[in-house]
């Protein structure tokens, strides 16, 4: 009990609190460390725009599922919590696709299925089996904001480069100037591929384990 | 001799420990084992020496590639005095040729060793030798038309992402010159499609002849002009647009006799490579479905890059399979590959790298089911007769 009070004294943005959303953005990226979310990295971020906006609908998912999920955690019996799971993350999925349909009609069929897969990113399930199931709302939220910033930050990094170097084009926009290309430079079509994003992240992955040895994991 | 020795006295104290440049001492290092012999020697335990180190095998890599360059040169210039209508000298064409490939060369070589540098220079680790023989085979795998950006953006991300990664020299998992030159296919697809090879920037005073395409002969076949093709004897010696090295299969069997002489390429990989090829070349001559398939086997082996990939890319010490009958079953898979993509797969009209490239990541599994097979025939030989085996430990 003594707990209890001492948790509501607790600042909105303590150190711990603060830790559950940097650390996911950092040293516990859901990509880079934890290796999920891969094939939605591989498959939308040709252009930096889809990345955009996959990156705020799995914010925007995942922030709201871990608070429904927080909140229901104490009546949810726990032999049906998956399918319970999958409902709540299923509806706002529907909802941020219909969104995007009456909002942004050519990036969510530049998406396509991708939306819908949100459903089955393992992130998300994820931190609801570890996290939201067994935390309070406004942790759960924090810990929904961080891990869906860590997908984010490294989805968009992804887009940035493979939009620039693949087509030239930053957000549609022409940002690699006319008279490059007069003196013969082209874009490179690997970084259109899907491979080129594996490689893209693999170099994120080798880059941030030189930089932080403590990540490397001899296994 | 004696002068250059003396000034690597002078400055050699700056690059050790404690001196000015120390941080660069492995950069100083390559330099000077490139020059003068090491004056490490062994201090501990004895060990079987070899005259031959890394050093030397890959010099005897870049002695064996030097037909298959001359003639190269020779062809490049070939090819654009064919292409403008002249008749030319051998010397003409040598000239125009140098003057196109060395630029080629020195870009390969600079970008790609510069990064090697660096990455040593940052892990304090040795310069190892590999880049020299890697430089000079990307440039023998390019088209002379290639633009020299290009070269060096490939080389720089074929060492980062197929050397550097894995550890450096040695410990790559597919061959990098190939990676260089599929960077360039995937990134830059319209310079190797094989319809842009001759180096044709018109001189003053030349002009096209009408109607001159400098399409290879692969991408002749490819598009059904089987009568446009050059004949088998201009094919041998080297006479036809393509890649630098890769238009003479005379050249290249020189270059390739040497290697297995040496022992520095493996011999049965190159054979087994050509086994593979007039297998599937063979096959395909049964089926005879289209026109394709029916070229005769001799002008697979003669057309495009087969050779080359035969002799000094599957033979790549560090990415083919390490085992004997492993080496088998690796080069003979090549040869399948290679006709297979060529013959059924229209998007590329050569499949050597791709083929190459494949077989180089499944040959840790193929060494590995080699090994497991050896390790179960001798379990079984002792399970057979363990009386022998006794005696013969025993004796």
């Amino acid at each position: 009990m003594s707990e209890n009070t001492k948790n509501k004294a607790e600042p909105l943005f303590s150190y711990k609190n603060k830790k559950l959303i940097t650390n996911p953005i950092g040293k516990e990226n859901p990509i880079t460390i934890q290796v999920l979310g891969i094939c939605s990295v591989l498959a939308v971020t040709v252009q930096l725009r889809p990345s955009l906006v996959l990156a705020i609908a799995v914010v925007a998912v995942m922030g709201i599922s871990n608070v429904v999920i927080s909140l229901i955690r104490n009546i949810t019996p726990p032999r049906i919590r998956i399918i319970v799971q999958l409902t709540v993350i299923a509806s706002l999925v529907i909802i941020v696709d219909e969104v995007l349909k009456a909002a942004m009609y050519d990036v969510s069929r530049q998406l396509a299925i991708f939306v819908g897969l949100i459903i089955t990113n393992c992130i998300i399930m994820g931190r609801l089996e570890g996290f939201a199931l067994y935390n309070k709302p406004w942790p759960s939220f924090l810990d929904g904001i961080g891990n869906a910033s860590g997908y984010g930050a490294v989805l968009i990094a992804v887009g940035f480069i493979r939009e620039l170097f693949g087509s030239g084009t930053l957000m549609g926009q022409q940002v690699i100037p006319e008279f490059l290309y007069n003196i013969g430079y082209v874009d490179n079509g690997l970084f259109i591929l899907p491979p080129m994003a594996m490689i893209a992240v693999g170099v994120m992955i080798w880059v941030q384990r030189t930089r932080d040895p403590e990540l490397i994991d001899v296994s | 001799m004696k002068a250059i020795k003396n000034i690597r006295d002078k400055i050699r104290p700056h690059f050790e420990t404690g001196g000015r440049f120390s941080k660069f001492y492995r950069a100083w290092e390559a330099f000077d084992t490139f020059l003068f012999v090491p004056e490490k020697t062994t201090f501990k335990g004895s060990h079987i020496r070899d005259a031959i180190d890394l050093k030397r095998t890959m010099i005897y890599v870049i002695i064996s590639l030097i037909p298959p360059l001359l003639v190269g040169i020779w062809n490049i210039g070939q090819q654009y005095y064919h292409a403008v209508g002249i008749d030319p000298t051998i010397q003409e064409s040598f000239t125009l040729g140098l003057i196109r490939i060395i630029p080629l060369i020195i870009v390969s070589y600079a970008a790609g060793l510069a990064t090697e540098f660096i990455f040593a220079v940052i892990h304090n680790k040795e310069v190892n030798e590999g880049f020299l023989v890697t430089g000079l085979l990307v440039v023998l795998i390019l088209p002379p038309t290639m633009p020299l950006w290009m070269v060096a953006v490939a080389n720089i991300f074929a060492v980062i992402v197929g050397k550097e990664i894995f550890g450096g020299t040695g410990m790559n998992v597919v061959n990098p010159a190939l990676l260089s030159r599929s960077f360039i296919l995937f990134g830059y697809p319209a310079y190797l499609s094989g319809e842009v090879y001759t180096y044709t920037e018109v001189q003053e005073g030349h002009q096209l002849v009408d109607g001159y395409s400098g399409a290879t002969p692969l991408s002749l076949v490819a598009e059904g002009e089987m009568e446009a093709i050059p004949s088998d004897f201009n094919m041998f010696i080297g006479d036809m647009p393509g890649v630098i090295g890769e238009t003479s299969f005379a050249a290249i069997m020189l270059g390739g006799l040497f290697l297995a002489i040496t022992g520095v390429g493996s011999l049965r990989i190159m054979l087994s490579v050509f086994a593979g090829g007039i297998f599937m070349a063979g096959l395909f001559n049964v089926i005879a479905l289209n026109e394709y398939m029916m070229i005769p086997i001799h002008k697979h082996l003669l057309l495009g890059a087969f050779a080359f990939g035969a002799v000094y890319m599957a033979t790549d010490p560090v990415t083919s399979a390490q085992t004997g009958r492993g080496k088998y079953i690796y080069g003979f898979l090549i040869g399948v590959l290679i006709i297979l993509i060529r013959v059924v797969n229209p998007g590329f009209p050569g499949g050597v790298m791709l083929a190459i490239l494949l077989m180089n990541v499944f040959a840790p599994l193929i060494d590995h089911y080699v090994i497991q097979a050896n390790i179960k025939r001798r379990m079984k030989r002792i399970k057979n007769n363990p009386v022998n085996v006794k005696e013969n430990l025993n004796s």
